[in-house]
């Protein structure tokens, strides 16, 4: 049976409806992994900085000492470990472990919760 | 040949550099925790030693690529003007392309 498109049945109780779990690790995936590409211009500038003298060592310690730059860390932190666990996550998928809904489900709300763990660990000692 | 990372490629290529950055990040933050260097002289003599500068750039390389197909699937999904989406994959190319000889001369050519 056709229906138009002006009535068509629409849900959108924000109440009930969910992303699913799977869905946010897929798209904070993504997010991350874009986020520290925006990083390696940094990275490498601040490999480059450290290596080229005592003075630039020093210099790069003290970017590393900046109250944004830890805040910028600290989120980098998140991506990093986010994204890994995640990586894990999609390789051991690959190799058909854990791909039924429920245990996907179950790991992808695993990586959500393990992700943080260094980044706030990092953010209690270092902010 | 025209060497394209398309398909099959791509996706074994993204899960070969995962492999190898999970390594060398692991192994880096251990160095870090256990040997930090506490000068410029120590942090430098360890970082060019051949095997850490080789396995550095390596890192890059694969970091680089990673990214490379990464950022070419986000674009390819979301980005749908053609003229558009090009411009952006050349930028995207062209400016992994810089990060990796700027990489390569500070690893490898002592250039920093």
């Amino acid at each position: 049976m056709m229906t138009d498109k002006k009535n068509r049945p629409v849900f959108l109780d924000l109440r009930r409806i969910r992303l699913p779990v799977v869905a946010v690790l897929s798209i904070a995936h993504r997010i991350t992994g874009v986020a520290m590409c925006l990083a390696i211009p940094f990275i490498i500038y601040l490999l480059g900085l450290s290596l080229r003298d005592a003075q630039g060592y020093a210099q790069a310690l003290a970017i590393l000492d900046n109250p944004i730059i830890r805040v910028l860390a600290v989120f980098l932190s998140w991506a990093l470990s986010h994204h890994f666990l995640a990586g894990i996550r999609f390789l051991l998928i690959d190799m058909e472990i854990g791909v039924e809904p429920d245990a996907a489900r179950r790991s992808a709300r695993l990586v959500n919760a393990a992700g943080l763990i260094v980044p706030v660990l990092l953010a209690v000692v270092w902010l | 040949m025209m060497w394209r990372a398309s398909g099959f490629r791509a996706w074994l290529l993204q899960r070969v550099s995962a492999v190898y950055m999970a390594v060398y990040i692991l192994l880096f933050m251990l160095h870090l925790a256990f040997d930090a260097p506490d000068s410029y002289q120590e942090w430098r003599a360890w970082m060019m030693l051949p095997f850490i500068a080789v396995a550095s750039f390596v890192f890059f390389a694969m970091l680089l690529t990673h990214a490379w197909i990464g950022l070419r699937d986000v674009i390819i999904d979301y980005v749908h003007p053609v003229g558009i989406r090009f411009v952006l994959l050349a930028l995207v190319a062209g400016g992994l392309l810089m990060l990796g000889v700027w990489v390569l001369r500070i690893l490898l050519m002592g250039v920093s």
